[in-house]
């Protein structure tokens, strides 16, 4: 280039080049089948050979992969930045082309296979070495967009942005790419459209049958029928919530907060196992009434009424808190123009506020509506012979058809509604703003409500909180009685059964069945902790400080995630990773990286809603004071956003261990998890055990997110506060 | 009319036909301007005409669309902030709320790389400087305005940058402070000799500062001068209206005799100095004390008006009077002690030619 002749080269550049020959020349190019880590490989070098070794020893298409390095150090010693993208790209696409065309069954193609006549080659799934050489290409090609003024010419951002994106495509978008080619192919995996167009008109998906009164709708009209039903119930009992939380003076606030703490920390079909307990054929309410009052034990709850109860008891408190949310944006100076403008307080309500909040209620019915679509617990425990689609998905896999196409179409079929759902969400989050304009200097009072909705709040809400609260009354003490209803005689027998810790030969053990799930439960979920928080918080940074172009496609990818069902989530992780290139099913590795990115969107909204926060001038300021992108970030910005990596910590860790939903398809044996086995046994009827080990969980993350709440929420208030006024206030 | 030449030194900021878009709209257009060393130069403007990007693109903040910047002779257009020898003070003063004072003022030394206890050694210095020794533990949140203002000020000249930028720094501050704190800021350049360049949308406060101002309107520069000539020898019906407020009367023009203009405005014939100006298109800008109101609505060669308001400020009146021939409205002031006129009468009004200013109208 005439005006750059020889752009200095950077440190960071040289230790890319040093990654890319490491990851070709020492470490090991296969996955190794008794896991990296245990380093027996060590002792047998013939099994963890990597690329430039294997390429002499029969796999000679490895090859082209060492040139990359050479040519980057040859870049590198001439001082020329330029072009390092080009090897970058060129050695990345090498390693994909030849990780789809050979795989461990011989050539990935048909049509390959037609070319070349024979099986062909086979090779495992990658292991750490293409790790490795991927991440140093990565940053090879960011260091050469960075150089042609990409995100203002700095490499970190590109770098991390690449990064990122990376990440989300493979862990994202291919396994849904893998869903679709699977939904198109037949069991031989030659593409069928035919095939495909029977599967998905199927009549188990989309009969209406049961309108007329015979026979049984099919799963996907189920589904909406219950999710938009769930939607409008919680909707309609988050906004009287959310109204006594704000606008009126109840004293039991505090109670509020807890219930809206609570499904978080619940896994989600603990409430369908306690409506069995309560109203199936030998719970309490139908032994109450059948002795009491003559009315026959029946299985009603068993189907859709179960189902909605659980999911409306579930949900309810996440439409209340977006509700919240919503009524805390409407700014009071809007109520109190009006009331000055002669309006009494039940206009105000119904020509201010209503109209105001009206946004926010389609927001809260669709993300309740989303939720109820991705429930997978509570139609497992509680559904009966009612079919939706997340439970098709997983007996499609695990029953007795294992049809793999059949689950791929109901995937595809459950994501359609939900994605659909999430971007008529987000456009109704986005014309919301509107609610939230007046920001600073509002000093006014929100109005109180007029007595009428008021007391029509309390009757809507009251049998809502009861029941809850009757609920976890039979989840926390159910557990430790013999036969819950029946024979209230208290036990300790599930609890020791579970959690008993004896002392053997060789001392102090954990006996009970429990320990196993929990320590592996616990153990991952603190390991997907730090990654999740990591990304999600450097995603938010990305999203909110830097402008790149596609940045409205990338947010959308990013909180994407939040809508594609966890059923979904297992069933494509295991047809997308279950097979060379990219072979991680039965690791503890893929469960974590399912809770990093299903995760993710939590900790990115927490990180944007921090960031919102904090003046821009702050990054600039740092950057005028010689500190780079990178510095800025770590030194300025990432200390003020203790708050939020604390948040996305708490509530990735939370949901983690609450998950079943996509992990149910990835544990094994060896890596079994709590709710799983939680599951396991309700589905065998040992209730006991499953409503034990579901309170010792609700208690654990209760004293968790307690525990965190007070080390760190209260000094960031004490400390905070003052300050953020004084710096945000011209901006 | 540019002679932004100055004299012999290389100037410590260029702009080359800088423009910076955003999407179609040009925030910047093709704006050029030489800053000379040891100066303050002020970028004036209405809000949205441009001066806060010119400043960022200065700091490196924004990346030019076109056109190429230097900071003392060396290229910088595609360098990023942090690789350019330049400081900003900003508007919100932007200290970091989770240092102490001293933590701020030494981020930029320890950004470089410098040892830890001569960071300090040279931000104490500085603390000093701005008179707020003694300060160094205190968080941000525990000072006043005025005091954040001056941290902000010692964190940008720690670095003995080329160029120190100030982004409305006076704004967030009431007015009896900011008298004061722009006279602090001013014997500070002068001391330490440091080139500055200065945001405000006040044009009284860049009247104060500056060595030289350079007036932007709609994303170009429309007046570049000391602050003396843009006050009396406005180039535009803009400027003369911007800088002060000033009655712009649209006027024909007669014939030139040496330096003078013979114009007419209405009824009133005046000679002018014509400064260059054509004929065509020309208007006096007369500033409202200029204006003489004289309670007898005959008196020869004088426009012929009536009071509509009258505003008592303090220090002076201030007249809103409705002239018939031609049809304007004017705006004069006259001291306290001057007797009043009531509303409603019918007055005349004259001025000096010498306080009026012949300009190019368009």
């Amino acid at each position: 280039m005439p005006h750059s002749p020889a752009s200095p080269i950077r440190r960071d550049v040289v230790g890319w080049v040093l990654l890319a020959f490491a990851s070709v020349l020492l470490l090991p190019w296969y996955k190794i089948e008794s896991g990296f880590f245990s380093f027996d490989w060590l002792s047998h070098p013939a099994e963890a050979m990597p690329a430039a070794a294997l390429s002499f020893a029969g796999r000679p298409w490895l090859a082209p992969l060492l040139l990359a390095p050479i040519a980057a150090a040859a870049l590198v010693a001439a001082r020329r930045t330029r072009g390092l993208g080009l090897v970058g790209a060129l050695g990345l696409g090498w390693l994909i082309a030849e990780g789809f065309a050979i795989i461990h069954s011989g050539w990935g193609y048909a049509w390959l296979a037609a070319l070349a006549g024979t099986k062909g080659p086979m090779q495992p799934g990658l292991g750490w070495g293409a790790t490795f050489y991927c991440v140093a290409m990565l940053m090879l090609v960011a260091a050469d967009l960075a150089e042609h003024g990409w995100c203002k010419g700095d490499r970190f951002v590109v770098g991390a942005l690449l990064g990122v994106i990376a990440a989300m495509l493979l862990f994202v978008a291919y396994p849904l790419v893998s869903i679709l080619l699977s939904a198109i192919k037949d069991n031989e995996g030659h593409v069928a459209f035919g095939l495909f167009a029977d599967k998905f008109l199927s009549p188990g998906i989309w009969s209406l049958r049961c309108l007329g009164g015979s026979g049984s709708c099919g799963s996907a009209w189920n589904t909406v029928a219950l999710a938009v039903l769930v939607g409008v119930l919680c909707t309609a009992l988050g906004l009287p919530l959310a109204l006594i939380a704000l606008r009126t003076r109840v004293r039991a606030k505090w109670l509020l907060r807890m219930l809206s703490v609570l499904p978080i920390i619940t896994p989600p079909f603990v409430i369908g196992l306690a409506l069995i307990l309560l109203f199936g054929r030998a719970g309490i309410v139908t032994t109450f009434l059948a002795t009491h009052f003559g009315i026959p034990r029946s299985r009603w709850i068993y189907g859709m009424p179960g189902i909605a109860m659980a999911q409306v008891l579930a949900f309810t408190p996440i439409a209340f808190l977006v509700l919240v949310g919503v009524l805390q944006g409407v700014s009071p100076s809007v109520e109190e123009a009006s009331q000055t403008l002669r309006a009494n307080r039940w206009r105000t309500f119904r020509t201010i506020t209503w109209p105001l909040i009206r946004p926010g209620l389609a927001s809260a019915f669709l993300i309740a509506f989303i939720e109820s679509m991705a429930d997978f617990a509570n139609p497992l425990v509680i559904g009966g012979n009612f079919n939706v689609l997340s439970t098709d998905i997983f007996f499609a896999v695990v029953g007795a058809a294992h049809d793999q196409g059949r689950a791929a179409v109901l995937a595809i079929v459950l994501l359609g509604f939900t994605i659909a759902a999430f971007v008529a969400q987000r456009r109704w989050v986005g014309r919301r703003s509107f609610v939230t304009v007046a920001g600073k200097g509002d000093g006014g009072l929100p109005a109180a409500l007029p007595d009428r909705l008021r007391i029509g709040c309390y009757v809507a809400t009251a049998p809502w909180l009861v029941l809850t609260l009757v609920v976890y009354a039979i989840i926390l003490g159910g557990g430790f009685v013999t036969a819950i209803g029946r024979d209230n005689t208290p036990t300790l027998e599930y609890f020791l059964t579970a959690f008993s810790i004896e002392k053997g030969v060789n001392g102090w053990f954990l006996s009970g069945s429990a320990w196993p799930s929990l320590l592996m439960t616990i153990g991952l979920a603190l390991v997907a902790m730090p990654l999740t928080a990591a990304i999600g918080i450097l995603t938010a940074w990305l999203l909110d400080r830097q402008r790149f172009a596609g940045r409205g496609l990338f947010e959308f990818l990013a909180m994407m995630s939040f809508a594609i069902p966890g059923t979904v989530v297992g069933i494509s992780y295991i047809l997308a990773f279950n097979v060379p290139p990219v072979q991680l099913t039965g690791t503890g590795l893929i469960i974590v990286i399912s809770f990093v990115f299903r995760n993710m969107p939590v900790s990115i909204r927490a990180g944007l809603a921090n960031l919102a926060q904090i003046d821009k001038s702050l990054d600039e300021a740092s950057l005028t004071l010689r500190a780079r992108s990178f510095s800025t970030f770590r030194r300025a910005i990432l200390p003020l956003l203790k708050p939020a990596i604390v948040t996305a910590m708490i509530y990735s860790f939370v949901r983690a261990v609450t998950a079943v939903s996509a992990v149910i398809f990835l544990v094994t044996g060896r890596f079994n998890l709590s709710t799983v086995y939680i599951v396991g046994r309700a589905d065998v009827g040992e209730y006991g055990i499953a409503i034990v080990y579901a309170a010792v969980m609700i208690v654990v993350m209760m004293a968790v997110l307690v525990g965190i709440q007070l080390a760190v929420g209260e000094r960031r208030l004490g400390r905070r506060r003052p300050g953020s006024e004084a710096i945000a206030a011209g901006a | 009319m540019s002679d932004a030449t100055h004299n012999a030194a290389s100037p410590a900021v260029r702009f080359e036909k800088v423009t910076k878009r955003y999407g179609d709209v040009a925030a910047v257009d093709a704006v050029s301007f030489d800053i000379a060393p040891a100066t303050l130069v002020t970028l004036l403007g209405p809000s949205g005409c441009g001066k806060t990007t010119t400043l960022r693109l200065v700091a490196g903040l924004e990346q030019a669309s076109e056109g190429r910047i230097f900071i003392d002779s060396a290229d910088v257009t595609r360098l990023s902030a942090a690789e350019r020898d330049v400081s900003m003070v900003f508007q919100s003063y932007a200290l970091f709320p989770h240092m102490d004072v001293m933590e701020n003022v030494s981020y930029g030394l320890r950004s470089m790389g410098m040892k830890k206890a001569e960071a300090a050694e040279r931000a104490a210095q500085k603390l000093a400087l701005v008179g707020l020794a003694g300060y160094e533990k205190r968080q941000p949140s525990e000072l006043s305005g005025g005091q954040q203002q001056r941290v902000a000020v010692a964190r940008a000249i720690v670095l003995e940058p080329k160029v120190l930028l100030f982004d409305e720094p006076l704004s967030n501050l009431d007015a009896k402070l900011r008298r004061r704190v722009r006279e602090e800021i001013r014997d500070l350049q002068q001391a330490l000799k440091l080139t500055v360049v200065y945001v405000t949308h006040d044009q009284e406060e860049a009247l104060a500062v500056s060595d030289r101002i350079v007036v932007m309107n709609a994303a170009r520069i429309v007046q570049d001068g000391t602050p003396f000539a843009l006050y009396n020898e406005p180039a535009s019906r803009f400027i003369a209206d911007f800088m002060g407020d000033a009655n712009v009367l649209d006027v024909a023009c007669g014939e030139r005799r040496g330096d003078v203009v013979r114009v007419d405005v209405g009824p009133m014939h005046l000679d002018v100095r014509h400064r260059g100006i054509a004929g065509r298109g020309a208007a006096l800008a007369v500033r409202p004390h200029s204006l003489r109101l004289v309670d007898d609505p005959d008196l020869p060669n004088a426009l012929r008006g009536r009071i509509r308001k009258r505003s008592y400020l303090g220090d002076h009146f201030e007249y809103h009077v409705e002239i018939a021939d031609p049809a304007m409205d004017l705006y004069a002031s006259t001291p306290a002690s001057a007797a009043p006129i009531a509303e409603d009468r019918a007055v005349s009004v004259t001025f000096d030619p010498a306080e009026s200013i012949l300009i190019d109208a368009r």
